[in-house]
């Protein structure tokens, strides 16, 4: 009601600029999916990151890629595919499985003029490495009083992939984007993966490059011409007037794209809005969107304690309190270690039916 | 120069030296320009040869080593007594005892070489480039300390030198990721990497020194064995206390912390072994401290005063080489005097700039968290205050 009576007394330029800003916003989404009918290929996800990396790669001498099996294996999930036929074994480095230690030896190098690109095969391993990425990477800048940076990129595949047993299937995005000095990257599509990927390796800072094993086949469309995307910058997927769902990740095309057409078909009009990044969080374009549809509901797969969804939701009632017509719902993991038999993972998981669930609940309608 | 050299056996020395046996080069004031000792014998592992056990000692570096020596020692006892003032608060690691391991290391280093090392760092900061006012100013927490109060008696750092490293062990992968890049950059630069005889444990050694192997990495792995990892005995805590064997494939030498001259040869050597593509060379460096693990230890519960007595009488480096010096005709007593006074008039002015510098601005809270802070807005303690970031400067190793 506060919500209606604010619109009210609104100024009717503000609102017709507003429209305005809209307009060109539709405008632009529109001629860039016009540029890609134009000049895209359609590429798998591993095919983007390769892309990413070797193009950069071609570019800096000092970009490195190190792992488990990036080289003469090709890479366990095949990203890597040909790339020690073209950069050769200085460049593209097989470790020994050690992820402590050739964490830290990314770290190293990195502290010494090079620019690593760190690949865990899964992030599950990279808990064995943590310490090296809080303690070392995230830090020294800062504990060195300004003496030492450290631009690595760690990356591999988050969260859950088929029936892998409970320490196979989890996501640290938030443990990760807790750490100050840290930034946190989820790309959700082929495009996302190249043009964050590219961005993710020129930064100056430590970043975490969160994939997914099971999207590594999606196949998206990719320009030929070279692109970056900032970090920081989230993505409104599609524009909606009813509420918004956050999310991030394979949550993406896995379960609320799904979800938007149950719900369209349901004559529910939902805002998608990917943050390809939860370190530094796109807050605005989410309040924005608040603003708008005055309900939200976040969709992510980690566990719910402390999660982004959590963070995401202090920010909206602390920025859109008056603006809030519902309380804020999650779908997340459900809060256990997640199983073997596919049922039981199919119980535990978000998925399109349980997001429709929610989106009905902050719209006050019947499930 | 034109000089003799005679051979001089009957002179008493320091008990350390006794079996030395120094060789003088006279010049025309009455002082040798150099002389020549025997250093104890090294332990080899997996070395045919090792470095050399006669040594030969310019006066000048003599005096250099005597100093940097004396210095290191000064301070640490400075830090000392501002920590008892409550003026140094949080941890303190102090180096008294082991000051020939960084100066004996530091002279055969070359300007492009690398180090790192663990918690223990006033020393190595000092030998580095970083003097007295900027350690002991770290330590007090005010503007002129070297890591502008971010990073305390743990951490301090300066070109070449990679800290200064609070978690036990983790320096050792990055000193083999800094000794990669070195190689993978086309120089011949080494990377010491230094850690304890409490690291020495750490899986994360073995993790380093077998892709440090396996890729020809020029680190040199340095165990600073000072006998107890905090207060853990190197018996109590490792199987084989034979650390300059435990790299297994990767050669080790034994080496005695004491004498600065054995530290800098055996350095030598293992730099040339690394610089020439062998791979990385363990050298392990027995040493001793005198103070606790840190400021909380009195350093007495689990080792007897005698102990620390008897090696402050029999083995300690400062002593051991100044009578070297003198028996030598390195330098003359009341030289070495002039250092002392010199030294200590240095380190008693450190310590009141370090006392009385001024506070390091609240708005370097918000300082190089960041390279690139793509949001500069940081958040502070309540929602009331947005803090903004702050770049202080350009990294040292950044282009």
């Amino acid at each position: 009601m506060r919500v209606f009576c604010q619109r009210l007394v609104s100024p009717l330029l503000s609102y017709l600029i507003m429209l305005e800003e809209y307009a060109s916003v539709v405008n632009s989404i529109l001629y860039r999916q016009f540029l890609l009918r134009r000049l895209a290929t359609k590429i798998q996800f591993r095919e983007a990151l390769r892309e990413a990396l070797s193009e950069e790669m071609r570019k800096n001498e000092k970009i490195f890629l190190m792992g488990e099996e990036v080289a003469e294996y090709n890479g366990a999930y095949k990203v890597s595919q040909g790339m020690l036929d073209e950069f050769g074994a200085k460049r593209v480095i097989d470790t020994p499985i050690a992820e402590l230690g050739f964490a830290g030896i990314g770290v190293g190098a990195a502290m010494n003029g090079l620019n690593p690109v760190i690949e865990f095969m899964t992030f599950n391993f990279s808990l064995v490495a943590i310490d090296q990425v809080i303690n070392a990477a995230a830090k020294v800048l800062s504990m060195s009083g300004g003496h030492f940076s450290c631009p690595i990129v760690f990356r591999g595949p988050t969260g859950n992939a088929g029936q892998l047993g409970a320490q196979h299937s989890q996501n640290f995005e938030n443990w990760y984007a807790n750490c100050p000095g840290l930034k946190v990257v989820i790309p959700s599509t082929p495009y996302e993966a190249k043009g964050l990927l590219k961005q993710a390796i020129n930064d100056p800072d430590p970043v975490i490059f969160m994939e997914s094993e099971v999207m590594y086949g999606d196949k998206g469309e990719v320009p030929e011409e070279e692109y970056y995307i900032p970090l920081g910058k989230a993505n409104v997927v599609k524009e909606g007037s009813d509420v918004t769902i956050v999310t991030f990740g394979k949550m993406l095309t896995r379960v609320v794209m799904p979800a938007v057409e149950l719900l369209n078909a349901e004559g529910i009009n939902a805002e998608v809005i990917d943050l390809r990044t939860v370190r530094p969080i796109d807050y605005a374009t989410v309040i924005q969107s608040v603003k708008k549809t005055n309900r939200m509901v976040f969709v992510e797969e980690a566990w719910p304690l402390g999660s982004i969804a959590t963070e995401v939701a202090f920010k909206v009632q602390k920025d859109a309190f008056d603006f809030l017509d519902a309380p804020v719902l999650r779908v997340t993991c459900a809060d256990v270690p997640l199983p073997y038999a596919p049922t039981l993972i199919a119980e535990a998981l978000p998925n399109a039916d349980k997001v429709v669930k929610a989106v009905k609940s902050v719209l006050y309608k019947e499930a | 120069m034109f000089s003799v050299t005679l051979r001089c056996l009957g002179r008493q020395v320091h008990q350390q030296n006794k079996s030395l046996a120094p060789l003088f080069t006279y010049s025309k004031n009455g002082l040798n320009t150099e002389a020549t000792f025997d250093t104890k014998p090294f332990k080899l592992h997996k070395l045919e040869e090792g470095p050399a056990t006669t040594v030969t000692l310019s006066r000048q570096d003599a005096l250099k080593y005597y100093k940097d020596m004396q210095m290191i020692r000064r301070m640490e006892t400075a830090a000392g007594n501002l920590y008892k003032e409550k003026i140094i608060r949080g941890f303190c690691h102090l180096y008294s005892g082991q000051e020939a391991c960084c100066v004996g290391m530091r002279a055969s280093m070359r300007s492009y070489d690398a180090v790192i090392t663990a918690y223990r760092a006033h020393g190595w900061t000092y030998v580095m480039g970083v003097d007295a006012v900027g350690v002991l100013a770290e330590l007090t927490g005010r503007s002129s300390g070297c890591a502008r109060g971010k990073g305390g008696s743990m951490h301090m750092y300066v070109k070449n030198f990679y800290g200064g490293n609070g978690i036990v062990g983790a320096q050792q992968p990055l000193g083999a990721g800094i000794a990669l890049a070195l190689k993978y950059q086309g120089t011949d630069g080494v990377c010491l990497t230094l850690y304890g005889d409490g690291a020495a444990n750490q899986g994360q050694l073995y993790e380093a020194m077998n892709m440090a192997q396996l890729w020809k990495l020029p680190v040199i792995f340095i165990c600073e064995n000072n006998g107890y990892g905090m207060g853990t005995s190197v018996d109590r805590a490792s199987a084989s206390t034979a650390y300059y064997t435990r790299g297994d494939y990767v050669p080790g030498i034994w080496v005695d912390g004491m004498d600065v001259l054995a530290v800098r040869e055996a350095t030598r050597f293992a730099i040339d072994h690394c610089a020439t593509g062998k791979g990385p060379m363990v050298m392990e460096v027995v040493t001793y401290r005198y103070s606790g693990h840190s400021m909380s230890d009195p350093g007495t519960s689990y080792r007897s005063r005698d102990e620390i007595q008897e090696v402050r009488q029999t083995r300690d480096p400062i002593t051991g080489f100044r009578e070297r010096m003198l028996s030598s005709d390195l330098a003359t007593a009341d030289e070495l005097k002039d250092i002392d006074q010199n030294v200590r008039q240095v380190i008693d002015d450190a310590v009141k700039r370090a006392k009385s510098d001024k506070e390091i601005g609240l708005d370097e809270l918000t300082a190089d968290i960041m390279s690139n802070p793509i949001d500069t807005r940081v958040r502070g303690v309540t929602a009331f205050d947005t803090l903004t970031h702050k770049r202080l400067g350009p990294a040292v190793n950044s282009p």
